[in-house]
């Protein structure tokens, strides 16, 4: 109640009642704080009706999301779910999640800052207990409680067209970014293709190299290091992605004119040879094949590498989950939402039918992996006790690690249409970082 | 209803000197009542929509919201004291610079297609409509348009080449020429509604002057001179003061465009990045208010350079 007086004694006057009632709609759900989603012994005893909200526009559409309902009521026949797919899934939730209604199972926003969890979301169960089972646990836990349940999980690394770069003369994986960048030298003399596709217009894939944090130290604490040191330090993992990416650029390696690139436009591209490379991750692979079933090529030729870089002779790639599936704290039917995402991540299918990595620990490899296993890629879950700190920092300081805004800056100044230099760019981002994190946390 | 406004609107023509408490007091109830009542449906949407979400911003701009969590604590002006500390988040209103150029261009291209198209020239209407279009697309499918306008191969280039310039620049590439290209968006996007203020200020402008002006022997220069220009001036500032204030505040046509990437950020896309990227809802507020108050301050000196005098032609 203490901020309402405080807005009495700044604003006077006519304004008194306009703000008196929005501060009234800002924020809810404190009040039930700390509840839990039990999973129910009886499955015949589960009923309601809960709603699911979910970014997946295109399986609620196309029926899909029906299915795995209907599959799902075999076990749970007294309970009803519906679906609500939201296209612009972030900033909706994000609005909805001021009052008591965003669904009864959500997947959590990215917004939502970790220790607001036990304000918005019924807990799952305890970390000790869900992480023998499950991956991904660390990701949304607070104060050893589990809030979250990826229902799976992706692999990030380069897309590339197998029959391009052979054909440039280039079977093995390149090891270093120097040899990778002589890869994509030699597909731009020897064919036709781009070598790399930034997709800088559509900004968020640029994001993706972020995920290679972990993946050149083969460091399963290098999310700790992002939070207490300077991630932009040499030899440290952005900086070795972030030269990569600027080197590729620079060198002329990249479409022609990226102010104009086009994410939908490019998955054809790629699959028809246009296109050699695209950094994003093991989830892209399903919908690169569905463009090559579209464009009647060979979705056997799309490939998947992992970051050029080697610990020990070894690649490393690390696990990290999707959209965290949640149960709303506000929820009448408790126990069939939890009903619901235990059975979605175990029963499902759903990561199989995305080509993905399951998040039940033990589980097989899905196809798309099947060479990182042959070729022993070391598969690392990184943890994320310090996930929360380094989103923090990051929007402390405005740098948006997770935000296309500095690596769109970085492909620029790689092109000449931004002055600057490399060094003193990466150093300056570091320079923000590291100050950022003094005040961050308090 | 009918009714009472009648009886409301009738003593007001007829009798304007009757005494007040002549009235009896129903009467004058209802006459002091009926404004409100018909004002009342525009104010509950104007104060619902505008006023108190505005009043609302100015308080969140003193707290550090970040736009979701339930808590939020008063911060005093500790965002405006961040705000006017780092002054590279003014450094985006060079853009702005561009669109105020481009605004320049926009007013008089539309002065000029106004006044030739206020004399009687062939397919009259026909043009009317043609300038006037682009300003009723909606904004973000104007992106869309001018981002395949400007694709490498796409439609620019294309009918460059049709006139044999062969173009291989990148038209959002450098910053110099994205803004460019975005400034010239807005400029045909914005042309038209400029074009119809003027036209319906130089066609209030009573026919009886022109041929007057006409029998004195004035060409069309001295026409325009003499007659138009101090006869539209009160919309022509009124459409600088709306340039100003745009050119300031530009926002849907580069975001949707370019995202405020290659040095197009203006200060609107930096306030809405503030708020929705870095969840830093309470400075985003703040960087709104005062971008309110420096339109308002502009306005204000615009004002007093240039007073608004009493236009009297004949």
């Amino acid at each position: 109640m203490n901020r309402r007086t405080t807005h009495r004694t700044t604003l006077a006057g006519t304004l008194l009642a306009a703000v008196l009632l929005a501060a009234g709609c800002t924020g809810s759900g404190g009040a039930s704080q700390g509840e839990d989603a039990k999973a129910a012994d009886d499955p015949d005893k589960v009923s309601g009706t809960i709603k699911v909200l979910t970014h997946r526009t295109d399986l609620v559409q196309d029926g899909t999301m029906k299915k795995y309902a209907a599959e799902f009521n075999k076990t749970y026949p007294k309970v009803k779910v519906e679906f609500e797919a939201l296209t612009d899934y972030e900033g909706e939730v994000k609005i909805r999640m001021n009052t008591e209604n965003y669904g009864d199972v959500l997947m959590i926003p990215g917004v939502i800052k970790k220790n607001d969890y036990p304000k918005f979301f019924a807990s799952l169960g305890t970390e000790a207990e869900r992480s023998k089972k499950y991956l991904f646990t660390d990701f949304t836990t607070v104060d050893d409680k589990v809030y979250g349940q990826s229902p799976m999980g992706a692999v990030p690394g380069f897309l590339y067209n197998k029959r391009v770069w052979e054909e440039a003369g280039i079977t093995d994986w390149p090891t270093t970014p120097a040899e990778f960048i002589a890869g994509l030298k030699a597909v731009k003399s020897k064919t036709d293709a781009v070598p790399y596709y930034t997709n800088f217009k559509d900004m968020w894939p640029l994001t993706q190299w972020t995920y290679i944090n972990g993946s050149v130290s083969c460091d399963e604490q290098a999310t700790t290091r992002l939070a207490e040191g300077n991630p932009w330090a040499k030899g440290a993992d952005l900086r070795v992605g972030d030269t990569l990416l600027h080197d590729i650029v620079r060198e002329g390696l990249i479409e022609k004119d990226p102010t104009t690139t086009n994410w939908e436009g490019s998955k054809p591209k790629l699959v028809k040879g246009e296109i050699a490379t695209m950094w994003l991750g093991s989830w892209a692979v399903i919908q690169f094949q569905a463009a090559a079933k579209e464009a009647g090529s060979n979705p056997d030729d799309i490939g998947f590498m992992p970051f050029p870089a080697q610990v020990d002779g070894k690649f490393c790639a690390t696990m990290s989950p999707d959209y965290n599936q949640a149960v709303n704290i506000n929820s009448d039917h408790k126990e069939a939402a939890r009903a619901w995402i235990d059975w979605f991540t175990d029963k499902s299918g759903y990561a199989d039918d995305n080509l993905a990595l399951s998040p039940v620990k033990g589980a097989p490899l899905p196809d798309v992996l099947k060479p990182y296993e042959a070729a022993d890629v070391k598969l690392m879950e990184l943890d994320d006790a310090q996930g929360a700190a380094v989103k923090e920092i990051d929007n402390q300081s405005e740098v948006g690690i997770y935000k296309p805004d500095y690596r769109q800056d970085l492909v620029d100044l790689a092109r000449g249409a931004k002055d600057g230099s490399l060094d003193g760019f990466l150093d300056d981002l570091g320079k923000r970082w590291t100050e950022a994190a003094k005040t961050a946390g308090s | 209803m009918t009714d009472t406004t009648e009886k409301v609107a009738r003593p007001k023509q007829a009798a304007p000197p009757a005494p007040k408490s002549a009235a009896p007091r129903k009467v004058r109830l209802w006459r002091g009542l009926t404004p409100w009542l018909f004002l009342a449906a525009p104010l509950v949407l104007l104060i619902t929509f505008t006023y108190a979400p505005v009043a609302n911003m100015v308080a969140y701009s003193f707290t550090d919201w970040d736009g979701v969590s339930p808590e939020l604590s008063y911060t005093g002006a500790d965002n405006y004291v961040e705000l006017f500390t780092r002054p590279e988040l003014f450094e985006v209103f060079f853009v702005s610079g561009y669109y105020l150029a481009a605004s320049v261009v926009q007013i008089a291209a539309a002065l000029y297609f106004a006044t030739i198209l206020s004399f009687n020239v062939r397919f009259r209407n026909f043009f009317k409509g043609v300038l006037f279009f682009p300003y009723l697309i909606n904004g973000v499918a104007i992106g869309f348009v001018f981002l395949y306008f400007f694709q490498d191969g796409g439609t620019l280039d294309s009918v460059l080449r049709l006139f044999g310039v062969e173009s291989d620049k990148a038209w959002l590439g450098t910053s110099t020429s994205a803004n460019v290209s975005l400034a010239g968006v807005s400029v045909w996007r914005y042309m038209g509604l400029n074009f119809v203020l003027f036209l319906g200020a130089i066609q209030s402008i009573p026919g009886e002057l022109y041929e007057a002006a006409e029998l004195d022997g004035a060409n069309r220069w001295q026409q325009f001179r003499h007659i138009i220009a101090p006869g539209i001036r009160p919309i022509l500032s009124l459409s600088v003061i709306l340039s100003i204030s745009g050119s300031l505040s530009v926002f849907e046509i580069p975001y949707i465009m370019t995202g405020g990437a290659t040095g197009t950020e203006t200060f609107v896309i930096q306030t809405v990045k503030l708020a929705f990227q870095f969840n830093k809802t309470g400075l985003a507020s703040a960087a709104a208010v005062v971008l309110l108050l420096i339109i308002l301050a502009v306005t204000w000196v615009q004002r007093r350079l240039v007073p608004d005098e009493k236009v009297d032609l004949v």
